[in-house]
């Protein structure tokens, strides 16, 4: 059963300095070679003010917080049966090289829903970012699942 | 890489957004993003870990297929556009896997001063199976 007092639980508040090698690292990895990810002057004459994140890039902001691990602990939750069962962002402002964002989370939900491969449990966590200006950026909504 | 401007005017409801194929994924990719991203699940680097779980090896990141079709979005719609963007995770990734996204605009709509679009989104593998199913929300510029 999965414990719904654990709804409206929150955890400490993690920061990440958004940095160019890392913006870099990823856009490589995901295999984009979108210049606005590389190159500096590219994304300056696009009108942006310094090299730009893909979409997905919040996740390292995330990882790099550790949650996961805390999380896991503190739900006891096991690693081999978790899968991530979906992600959302919502964006409202660029984040950029040299920004700070601090991320705080909540378990925004968790219930139980049965189908073809039994029940399972499901947690929705939403972690809201704000940068060094205490404007928010961006709200993440991660929706983890645990088998039985 | 991100082509023409798209504007307001240029898309209609239950149009397609162009679609994306990407290189077939490989277990380096795997690697470099478990690197780049911080994941280090070893579900998606450590061979043993992934026949003990019933994977028969390494699988992609869900993240990584995220980022795929983040790709296909931003190669669509460029770098200032994106609202919203979401996806559910439906069948796992594997080295050698080519993914294939296609959207269709859901929605046309003024909202708050921006011009919007609602997309919804699949991308499947060379098989035919759907790997996540998605939606984003994207604001476009008008030509007037």
């Amino acid at each position: 059963m999965v414990d719904k007092s654990i709804i409206g639980r929150e955890y400490p508040e993690f920061t990440f300095e958004v940095e160019k090698g890392k913006i870099r690292e990823f856009a490589r990895a995901i295999g984009d070679k979108n210049p606005l990810y590389y190159d500096e002057k590219a994304a300056k004459e696009a009108g942006f003010e310094g090299l730009v994140i893909p979409p997905s890039f919040p996740t390292v902001f995330a990882m790099a917080g550790g949650l996961m691990e805390v999380m896991l602990g503190d739900l006891k939750l096991d690693l081999a049966k978790i899968l991530h069962g979906g992600q959302q962002y919502e964006y409202f402002k660029p984040i950029k090289p040299g920004d700070t964002v601090t991320g705080k989370v909540r378990i925004a939900n968790a219930f139980e829903k049965s189908g073809k491969a039994g029940t399972m449990d499901f947690i929705v966590m939403e972690t809201t970012y704000t940068n060094q200006n205490g404007e928010k950026v961006l709200v993440d909504t991660s929706t983890m699942i645990q088998r039985r | 890489m991100a082509g023409k401007q798209v504007f307001f005017e240029n898309v209609n409801e239950g149009g397609s957004m162009p679609e994306f194929v990407s290189e077939p994924l490989t277990e380096t990719q795997f690697v470099m993003y478990a690197g780049a991203s911080g994941d280090f699940n070893p579900l998606h680097t450590v061979h043993s870990f992934g026949e003990m779980v019933g994977y028969g090896g390494v699988i992609g990141h869900g993240m990584l297929s995220m980022a795929v079709v983040g790709r296909s979005l931003t190669d669509w719609l460029g770098n200032k556009a994106l609202k919203k963007f979401g996806v559910s995770f439906r069948t796992v990734t594997k080295a050698k896997d080519v993914i294939t996204v296609k959207g269709v605009v859901a929605k046309k709509y003024t909202e708050g001063g921006n011009n919007c679009i609602d997309i919804d989104i699949v991308a499947e593998n060379q098989r035919g199976e759907t790997v996540v199913t998605g939606n984003a929300t994207a604001a476009l510029p008008s030509k007037s």
